[in-house]
């Protein structure tokens, strides 16, 4: 059920992005979603690939420092109040969102929302019950 | 300009030296007798206060360094019982643990005498009005030239430092003459006091005596030119008695005429350690020969500079040391404090969340040194969460702010990315121009 990110930290130097996407190019990673979250001095880039193993190996050997992070990845529908059918119910029993970003699904019309919450466990309760579609790491991959 | 003390500031050498003699062999027979670190360090050289006979002698004793008065911190040096100590001082040493001073009541007049020498030979007369800009505190700075200030008779205004705006307005209002401060500071604040449209040429200055860290030429006459003052160097270390071992004189304000009845100075090779020749730079070294609560003999200061016994034209008879111009160890002098970068290791250490890869980068901006101090992440320090990696950054700050009195900017950075040289981390980059 749970989808898994992998972060690195970045200092907000020139082109840093740059080298970071084109390590994963040359390792033949491909990136489904990206967000950068930064200070002044430093940022934490969150990313969602196809292969996990192979962009940490690669990025590691580069001497980034690499993290893995539990996520949920959800399916929003492409509808006015999408978004809300899903936090609505979370905000209600008070799981919080630390951060979250959205893809499209390249396979239909809706978005796909990564979501950090500070309760993983709860929230995935709370969106079983509500039917609300939860991707997998392996269906993620897959997309 | 008037000499405070004429008699000894202006002796011939011969008398000089025989006071220095008869001086230095009555403080080693009370140490000998009075600090077991001396006796022991005495016995084990193999050596007695009999033995020495000329002031040439004084080359056998051996040294004094900063790790033996860690070593008995901290009362262990005092050479009087603590009933007649009247003041305790304190400066920052590598580990944390601060060198502590004690002063007797003679003491602190002998050091309110050499204040009082110090602002005479800055310009100053019981007619003017003393605006003191170093802290007061455990550093020496503050309360050494407030009763310096005093025992010359001039008014002093114990101002402290910071506050800026409150210091200009002072200066405008109280009519201050004479300036003390770190020359750093007082920088910083011209220009705060040019942003408020305050002219120094409307001030009532005449001489600024700065000092508590290294300064140069080129500093000399920005300040002079930004203040409308005459800028004069001041020197002292805590270890020593505090700011007014030696001073520059306003008539040729070239080198630190050194108060040579109260101190002998020498210059030795770092590595040899054998005394160098007038004019040729070494290591600062002094010995006091007046103190009654915190004798040191042969104290290595770790300061380099050279001597120049050329008579100057004040009529002081008393040898001149030039700027020091470097250390031989790593510490930095920020904002007048003592960093070592070994403090800050500790620090780091301590938190344990952090690898002990950092350096530390020293700038001057707007006149004011400002320390930032550069962490490498690692895998177990890095999490995905931004706020949890700026309050690492703020902690550390804080740590930093808690155990050694400096503010400093903690940024973190990426791994492997602090300049190693031949395998080894580079530690310090000052970018102020000294
Ligand atoms: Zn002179």
């Amino acid at each position: 059920m749970m989808a898994e990110q992998i972060s690195i930290f970045i200092e907000n130097k020139e082109g840093r992005l740059a080298e970071v996407t084109a390590i994963l190019r040359d390792a033949q990673v491909n990136i489904r979603a990206l967000s950068l979250a930064d200070t002044t001095d430093f940022g934490v880039l969150r990313l969602i690939v196809n292969d996990n193993d192979k962009a940490t190996a690669a990025l590691k050997k580069e001497g980034f420092t690499v993290g893995k992070t539990q996520v949920l990845a959800v399916e929003v529908t492409d509808e006015p109040g999408g978004l809300n059918k899903v936090l609505d119910p979370l905000c209600e029993q008070d799981v919080n969102v630390e951060y979250m970003y959205a893809f499209a699904n390249p396979q239909c019309k809706n978005a796909i929302m990564i979501f950090r919450f500070d309760d993983i466990d709860k929230a995935k309760e709370i969106l079983a019950q509500k039917d609300i579609k939860v991707i997998d790491g392996k269906e993620l991959s897959g997309l | 300009m008037p000499i405070f003390d004429i008699d000894f500031e202006t002796m011939p050498r011969e008398g000089l030296e025989a006071i220095q003699l008869r001086r230095l062999q009555t403080t080693l027979e009370r140490i000998y007798a009075t600090v077991p670190f001396y006796k022991e360090t005495y016995d084990k050289a193999g050596i007695k206060p009999t033995d020495i006979k000329s002031l040439d002698d004084l080359r056998r004793l051996p040294f004094t360094t900063k790790q033996d008065l860690r070593d008995n911190y901290p009362y262990a040096m005092f050479a009087v019982p603590m009933e007649q100590i009247v003041r305790i001082h304190a400066s920052s040493g590598t580990t944390g643990k601060p060198t502590v001073v004690g002063y007797t009541k003679r003491d602190i007049a002998t050091w309110a005498e050499l204040m009082a020498r110090s602002m005479s030979a800055a310009g100053a007369t019981n007619g003017d009005i003393i605006h003191n800009a170093w802290g007061y505190g455990l550093f020496t700075g503050g309360l050494g030239a407030h009763y310096g200030a005093e025992r010359l008779g001039a008014s002093v205004i114990p101002v402290s430092g910071g506050n800026t705006k409150r210091q200009i307005t002072i200066m405008q209002d109280f009519k201050p003459t004479i300036l003390c401060g770190t020359p750093s500071y007082i920088l910083h604040l011209a220009e705060v006091a040019d942003e408020m449209g305050v002219d120094f040429k409307d001030l009532y200055f005449k001489s600024g005596i700065f000092g508590a860290e290294p300064w140069t030429e080129e500093m000399r006459q920005e300040l002079e030119a930004k203040c409308n003052l005459k800028a004069v160097d001041i020197y002292g270390l805590s270890e020593v008695i505090g700011p007014g071992v030696s001073i520059e004189c306003v008539e040729e304000q070239k080198g630190l005429h050194v108060f040579e009845d109260h101190f002998i100075v020498e210059v030795v090779d770092p590595d040899t350690l054998e005394p160098l020749p007038y004019g040729e730079p070494g290591e600062l070294v002094f010995t006091s020969i007046t103190k009654e609560a915190f004798p040191v003999i042969r104290y290595r200061t770790k300061d380099i500079t050279s001597l120049n016994p050329t008579p100057c034209t004040c009529g002081r008879t008393h040898v001149r040391m030039n700027k020091p111009t470097g250390r031989t160890d790593d510490m930095l002098i920020i904002r007048g404090v003592n960093v070592f970068p070994s403090q800050i290791e500790s620090v780091l250490m301590e938190t344990r969340e952090v690898a002990p890869h950092y350096q530390l980068e020293v700038d001057r901006i707007d006149n004011l040194d400002t320390l930032t101090v550069k962490v490498e992440i690692d895998e177990t320090s890095f999490s995905d969460d931004i706020k949890g990696l700026q309050a690492m950054e703020a902690k550390l700050s804080h740590d930093i702010k808690e155990h050694l009195g400096v503010s400093a900017r903690v940024a973190l950075v990426e791994p492997k990315t602090i300049e190693r040289s031949q395998g080894k981390a580079v530690r310090v980059i000052d970018n102020r121009k000294l």
